[in-house]
């Protein structure tokens, strides 16, 4: 294994491996002290920092930090590194890398320098830059990139900031998701889908919402795409039962084995994406699949383990996940980034950095990366912190965001962004919603030509029989 | 707009139809917001009284006093559990307890208890709401020992404080029981503070996976499962895993699985 060392003030610190050297290299936070893997102190940490500046970008093709024999992902993103695309940054070390990319982002060409280069970054380079990266650079380099997908709709163009409508039920009560989605409509969200989590995992239970969303956004000529975030066998089933599916939904973590924990492997999400891609329902694109992630999700498996069983830090985890939503061509790429508790994120300070960190590597991958900006009661945070990481997420260039009634999901038991959040954003930040979808809104007198979206009472809106179809 | 909205109301908790005040939300509904979110924190933070709960289950009459010498197993008229003994977690403090899932599931030395022979034992763990338990458990205790057929023997509960699912591993193990529950408060949300769960483990021992429990939760009064149903359905369980000789994933609890809600994992 190789051996990095590092002496700072008189100390000399030693690290072993990459495995090792990222981990320390992590700004603080719960999930990697819990995974037994963070600096020791402060100033260990800033030694492993000072450490991997001086490592090669090219090392991360030869120390996999998770054996390639042993896992899948390891060998996706090594088997598909694109050397040409790397070539523009293959002598340059870590902290090398932070320069050259923080001397592109003011660049008006950027965006399409970045957009080529993504095919020669690894999972490991991105979370490794990351690592050296204040906030603001976070923020700077994801700002510069151009990732852009469609389906019915366009996520990601500049100047614009799209919303998952997400309109929970604890029962999965069609009426309350109609009454629910109409809220969201007529406050503007709802562009980059209007996506349930289903409280039963039952296939019709699934199947009522897909035809219960399916029929308001067909009635109304919604230019958005709908989905019901079940397990991916779950959805193949229903579209072989002829059930309509815009989106195929996955959760997906950064090891083998952590996807095996949620129930998938390559193969069956390849089968997925070619079900999905078989309706060929997409109008202005065939980006047909929906794909979350989160930080602590392979810890909480207890399948974080890289080389000789060592743990590896859960953002670098993280970021391999967005090599396997990478391969299936998303829509939408959301990391849920506060979802599980504060023993992976414990405070409104750990969650704002983590939502950074994933939206920048994601979208240095090349991903239409979107962010669930949210918190648990048993969290050190609360929705000033929200209030932070969407005004930051804002001004990054977020492709889409959450948006449920009042931020709180009474289904999933936490909060998250409101409709009102998205309003606001969109105001202070001068964004719009997507192009299809904001002539929508105007269309149907929601909008006006500002783009601000108009207070229209629901008892005299023409969305308002919306709620009987769930009758 | 108001009778517009509450009519749709009527079909789901979600705060729809909150009316704006510019691009934000009126004064009125983010301090309803705010409210609910501290009473879920203080739900998280408050710590167990257990002098108190310790009390009220004596009080009840669920279990026996401190003095009352050798109550329960013998399943007479008094109560039919022995005094509380108690235990605590590794986890020193509620900050480590959030941080530190995996020193919640062991505890802190040894655990003190009463050796015993006893076909059940019971687990009242603070969990993530000790207002769950302070407020449900001594009526969910009660009506678990009713509803358990008085053949079983049952051993006197543990009160665990700083606890996640797994220390009751730990305390079955040396209470000796083939079976133990766990009564634990659930993750606070903004609509319900004080809802408690029950995980049941067959031969209870340390290293024992989630996979080998089965899970009652929701339980809360009013609006959640009752005291009664909860205790039918966990005694269901618990004649089930005695004849299965397992519980987990293997074990089923058919007569009203449409009813239950999935296990909390962060609990566990």
């Amino acid at each position: 294994m190789v051996r990095y060392t590092q002496t700072s003030r008189g100390t000399t610190y030693q690290f072993d491996g990459l495995v090792d050297l990222m981990a320390k290299a992590t700004p603080l936070r719960s999930g990697d002290e819990l995974a037994g893997c963070a600096a020791g102190s402060d100033a260990e940490r800033v030694a492993a920092q000072l450490a991997l500046a001086e490592v090669p970008l090219r090392q991360f093709l030869d120390e996999p930090l998770v054996p390639y024999e042993t896992d899948e992902v390891t060998r996706l993103i090594l088997d598909t590194h694109a050397p040409d695309a790397f070539e523009p940054v293959k002598s340059l070390t870590v902290g090398g890398f932070r320069d050259w990319l923080l001397d592109l982002a003011p660049k008006p060409q950027a965006g399409a320098v970045l957009g080529a280069l993504a095919p020669g970054l690894t999972p490991e380079m991105v979370a490794a830059v990351s690592k050296l990266m204040r906030n603001q650079d976070l923020i700077a380099v994801a700002r510069a990139t151009r990732v852009t997908t469609a389906f019915r709709s366009t996520v990601g163009l500049p100047g614009r900031l799209a919303t998952r409508l997400q309109p929970n039920h604890p029962t999965d009560d069609l009426r309350g998701i109609a009454a629910a989605t109409l809220d969201g409509l007529l406050l503007g969200c709802g562009d980059a889908v209007i996506g349930v989590n289903p409280a039963g995992d039952s296939p019709q239970t699934c199947a009522d919402l897909l035809h219960l969303l399916d029929g308001i956004r067909s009635a109304y000529d919604i230019p958005t795409q709908t989905c019901v975030l079940t397990h991916v066998t779950t959805t193949i089933g229903l579209i072989e039962a002829g059930v309509p599916v815009d989106l195929v939904f996955q959760s997906v973590a950064g090891t083998q084995a952590a996807n095996q924990g949620f129930g998938v492997d390559l193969a069956l999400l390849r089968e997925g994406h070619e079900a999905g891609l078989s309706l060929n329902r997409g109008t202005v694109g065939q980006n047909v699949m929906y794909m979350e992630t989160g930080q602590g999700s392979a810890l909480s498996a207890d399948a974080h383990r890289g080389v000789n069983g060592r743990p590896v830090d859960q953002q670098t985890l993280e970021a391999r996940a967005y090599a396997v939503c990478r391969e299936f061509e998303p829509l939408l790429v959301n990391t849920v980034v506060g979802f599980i508790g504060p023993e992976y994120l414990y405070d409104g300070k750990q969650i704002v950095r983590a939502g950074l960190e994933d939206h920048f590597c994601g979208k240095l991958l090349g991903l239409p990366m979107g962010v669930d900006v949210c918190y648990t009661n048993h969290a050190e945070a609360d929705q000033d912190d929200m209030d932070n990481l969407l005004t930051l997420l804002g001004v990054a260039g977020c492709s889409f965001v959450i948006a449920v009634p009042g931020a709180d999901d009474v289904m999933l038991g936490y909060q998250s962004t409101s409709f009102h959040d998205a309003l606001y954003t969109r105001q202070v930040l001068g964004s719009r919603p997507a192009p299809e979808f904001e002539a929508w809104l105007r269309t149907m007198q929601l909008m006006d030509d500002e783009g601000r979206v108009l207070p229209v009472e629901a008892s005299s809106s023409v969305l308002r029989s919306l709620t009987a179809v769930g009758r | 707009m108001t009778d517009f909205w509450d009519e749709l109301r009527a079909t789901t908790q979600a705060r729809i139809g909150l009316g704006r005040a510019g691009d934000g939300m009126p004064t009125s509904r983010v301090l309803e917001f705010r409210l609910a979110h501290a009473i879920a924190r203080d739900a998280v933070h408050d710590p167990l009284d257990v002098d108190k709960l310790i009390a009220e289950l004596v009080r009840s009459g669920v279990c026996a006093g401190p003095d009352d010498g050798e109550a329960g197993e013998s399943g007479g008229a008094g109560p039919r559990l022995g005094h509380p003994t108690t235990v605590t977690s590794r986890a020193a403090d509620r900050a480590e307890y959030l941080r530190r899932p995996d020193l919640g599931r062991v505890p802190a030395g040894s655990p003190v208890v009463p050796r015993s022979t006893a076909d059940v034992g019971f687990v009242l763990a603070d969990g993530l709401s000790a207002r769950a338990l302070a407020t449900h458990g001594p009526a969910l205790l009660s009506a678990l020992v009713r509803a358990l057929p008085p053949t079983l023997t049952l051993a006197p509960p543990v009160i665990a404080t700083q606890a996640r699912v797994g220390l009751g591993d730990h305390i079955g193990a040396a209470l000796g029981v083939g079976t133990v529950l766990v009564l634990i408060g659930e993750r606070p949300g903004l609509s319900v503070a004080d809802s408690l769960g029950v995980y049941l483990t067959h031969h209870p021992e340390p290293g024992r996976a989630d996979s080998d429990r089965n899970c009652v939760s929701n339980i809360h009064a009013p609006g959640g499962l009752a005291y009664e149903v909860a205790a039918r359905v966990v005694a269901g369980l618990v004649a089930g895993a005695r004849q299965l000789g397992r519980s987990g994933v293997d074990l089923k609890d058919t007569s009203r699985a449409a009813e239950l809600s999935t296990p909390d994992t962060a609990l566990s």
